[in-house]
């Protein structure tokens, strides 16, 4: 029985931008279930008070000045688009 | 013996009194590539003409510029350390068209004003994730000691490049073991530094909190040579240390005696050959010859850094690749009827299977209903890795162990399977979760298929130093690193 449903599966490649068939829904909750299985090990530990671990270093923000500086430009940016036009870069239509 | 086979130090010395030319140095190495990688696969690019040009420019340059710590020096680059100009694909379908990237990489900017040449980029597992190098969307790079075998990963181009002898030394990153368990299946030294150490800037993420970027090399000595121009803090990557980049040439003293080496009885377990194992404990008994002692401790945390790491790992890498959407770089599919159709399509053809199905796993951990499960869960369990780490390290100089349970397997063997492949990572894993430095060195001969093995040094946060004395120490009391896969007609 999996844990991962392939409605779920669809949800969840749905939300990764990912276009998935009827066929790889089914293979990614076979193999998502059994990963998923696989961690739920972890609930043998207790982890009540423990602080979870975003960064290993004692780390602070890290500040600079706001300031301007040459980087890349925008005739640069463009050149490894897809597609541009007018000094942008051009995707399809995004409302009918 | 070819010049190939020198260390940056005795290549150095030849290009000083003039015996050889960085020129002759770089096609020397391009005639190596073309001898050999029909067989092992390691390039996906030759930068080779650049390379020419940069060379011409070397020798005939001041003298002034001799003294730069990588003058002349060759060296290959994963292909997922952005490089201006120079096609950087991370092995991806996705990138494979992007030829003119717009930046260099903080690291490859500090290779090219240390005046070390840029032969090429190196073949890697998709976005580097896997380990084997099967997972690349361009080729299958083989192991030079037998190309039935695989080269490990995901820097099986480094590692293999390396091997070969096409180059001395190239660059990796290590995520979960991505340098370490490839040059411990190819039989070379590879390095993954504190994190932090390296600024991360132009290294295409994959889990931002893990990966670093490490070298590999023949040796201990070149390694420690390239960690020192490459290290440092980068005000281009706001997570890198402002912690001093000691000489790591001056730790390479020969002196353990005294040194308190841990060695976890969890590196040790059922899963680990028992070849392996006896290759580890032979090199315990040369350190412990040379004056270190050592004991067994208990890292308790360890049985449960793989689960931890592929959570982690995951939900960081659905974040970062959600930048490779078809608009700014890269490939866009054809005949998209809107822009979310285009996103999809794009990112279905573009993006490898691996690579999918870890999107999949850390969307599903990061998603409504399921981040305190699952995430939130794993890393609260990196802390109590940690802290394993912190313990032993009040008592305890370095922690020795194998690097990977078991010697290269061969091409195929555990692609279908992902859990299978997931646990060669079982220890080095928890040394990207603490955050600590490791490095893998070659320890002998697996007996029945004649594979290097690895032994695996780890050190205290920021104490790359004292990790390459002891390797340094091993190294120089055994003939390991001496060893040359023969392949592609003898080298002359």
């Amino acid at each position: 029985m999996s844990k991962i449903s392939k409605d779920q599966v669809k949800h969840v490649a749905d939300l990764a931008r990912l276009a998935i068939s009827e066929e790889e829904a089914e293979k990614y909750s076979e193999q998502l279930s059994a990963i998923i299985d696989f961690s739920e090990q972890l609930n043998e530990l207790d982890t009540t008070n423990v602080e979870p671990t975003t960064h290993v270093l004692d780390m602070k923000n890290v500040m600079r000045a706001d300031e301007p500086k040459d980087w890349i430009s925008k005739e640069d940016a463009l050149k490894n688009a897809p597609d541009q036009k007018d000094g942008q870069f051009r995707v399809p239509s995004i409302l009918d | 013996m070819s010049v190939l086979d020198l260390s940056i130090k005795q290549l150095q010395e030849k290009l000083n009194n003039q015996d050889v030319t960085v020129t002759e140095l770089v096609q020397a190495v391009y005639d190596r590539i073309r001898e050999t990688d029909d067989e092992i696969q390691a390039f996906v690019t030759l930068n080779e003409e650049k390379a020419l040009n940069e060379a011409k420019a070397l020798d005939e340059a001041d003298s002034d510029d001799q003294l730069l710590p990588l003058f002349g020096m060759p060296i290959g680059i994963k292909d997922n350390i952005v490089t201006k100009g120079i096609r950087t694909t991370c092995s991806s379908q996705i990138l494979s068209n992007l030829d003119d990237p717009l930046y260099d990489a903080t690291v490859v900017q500090k290779l090219s004003d240390a005046k070390a040449i840029n032969i090429g980029k190196l073949n890697m597992d998709e976005f580097a994730m896997g380990s084997s190098t099967e997972n690349s969307s361009m080729q299958a790079t083989r192991n030079p000691w037998n190309t039935d075998y695989v080269p490990g990963g995901s820097s099986g181009g480094s590692a293999a490049a390396v091997a070969a002898g096409q180059v001395p030394f190239a660059l990796g990153s290590d995520t979960g073991g991505s340098v370490r368990q490839p040059a411990s299946y190819c039989g070379v030294v590879g390095m993954k530094p504190t994190y932090g150490r390296v600024s991360r800037f132009g290294l295409v993420a994959f889990a931002s909190s893990l990966d670093q970027i490490g070298p590999l090399t023949r040796t201990v000595e070149d390694n420690a040579r390239i960690l020192e121009v490459i290290a440092g803090q980068d005000k281009m990557d706001s997570t890198s240390a402002n912690v001093e980049v000691p000489n790591y040439s001056d730790a390479l003293t020969g002196d353990v005696n005294g040194l308190k080496i841990a060695v976890p009885k969890e590196y040790f377990s059922d899963g680990v050959d028992e070849n392996v194992k006896a290759r580890v404990r032979e090199a315990l008994n040369v350190l412990e010859q040379q004056g270190a002692t050592w004991e067994e401790v208990s890292l308790p945390h360890s049985e449960y850094a793989v689960a931890t790491y592929y959570m982690i790992a995951s939900s960081e890498a659905s974040a970062n690749l959600a930048r490779f959407d078809g608009v700014r770089y890269g490939q866009r599919a054809e005949n998209a009827e809107d822009m979310m159709d285009m996103f999809k399509k794009s990112r279905s053809e573009g993006f490898g299977e691996e690579v999918k199905r870890r999107i999949m796993l850390g969307t599903f951990a990061l998603s409504s209903g399921y981040y305190d499960a699952y995430y939130k869960k794993a890393q609260q369990v990196r802390t109590l890795i940690k802290q394993d780490f912190d313990q032993i390290f009040e008592n305890y100089d370095v922690v020795i162990g194998p690097t990977a349970p078991t010697t290269a397997f061969k091409v195929g063997d555990q692609i279908d399977d992902p859990l299978t492949m997931y646990a060669n990572d079982i220890m080095t894993i928890p040394v990207n979760l603490a955050g600590v430095p490791g490095i893998s060195v070659p320890c002998g001969f697996h007996p029945e298929n004649d594979m290097p093995v690895g032994l695996q040094i780890i050190g205290k946060h920021f104490d790359e130093a004292t990790v390459y004395k002891v390797a340094h120490a091993y190294e120089q009391a055994t003939d390991h690193h001496k060893q040359q896969p023969q392949l592609g007609g003898a080298k002359s």
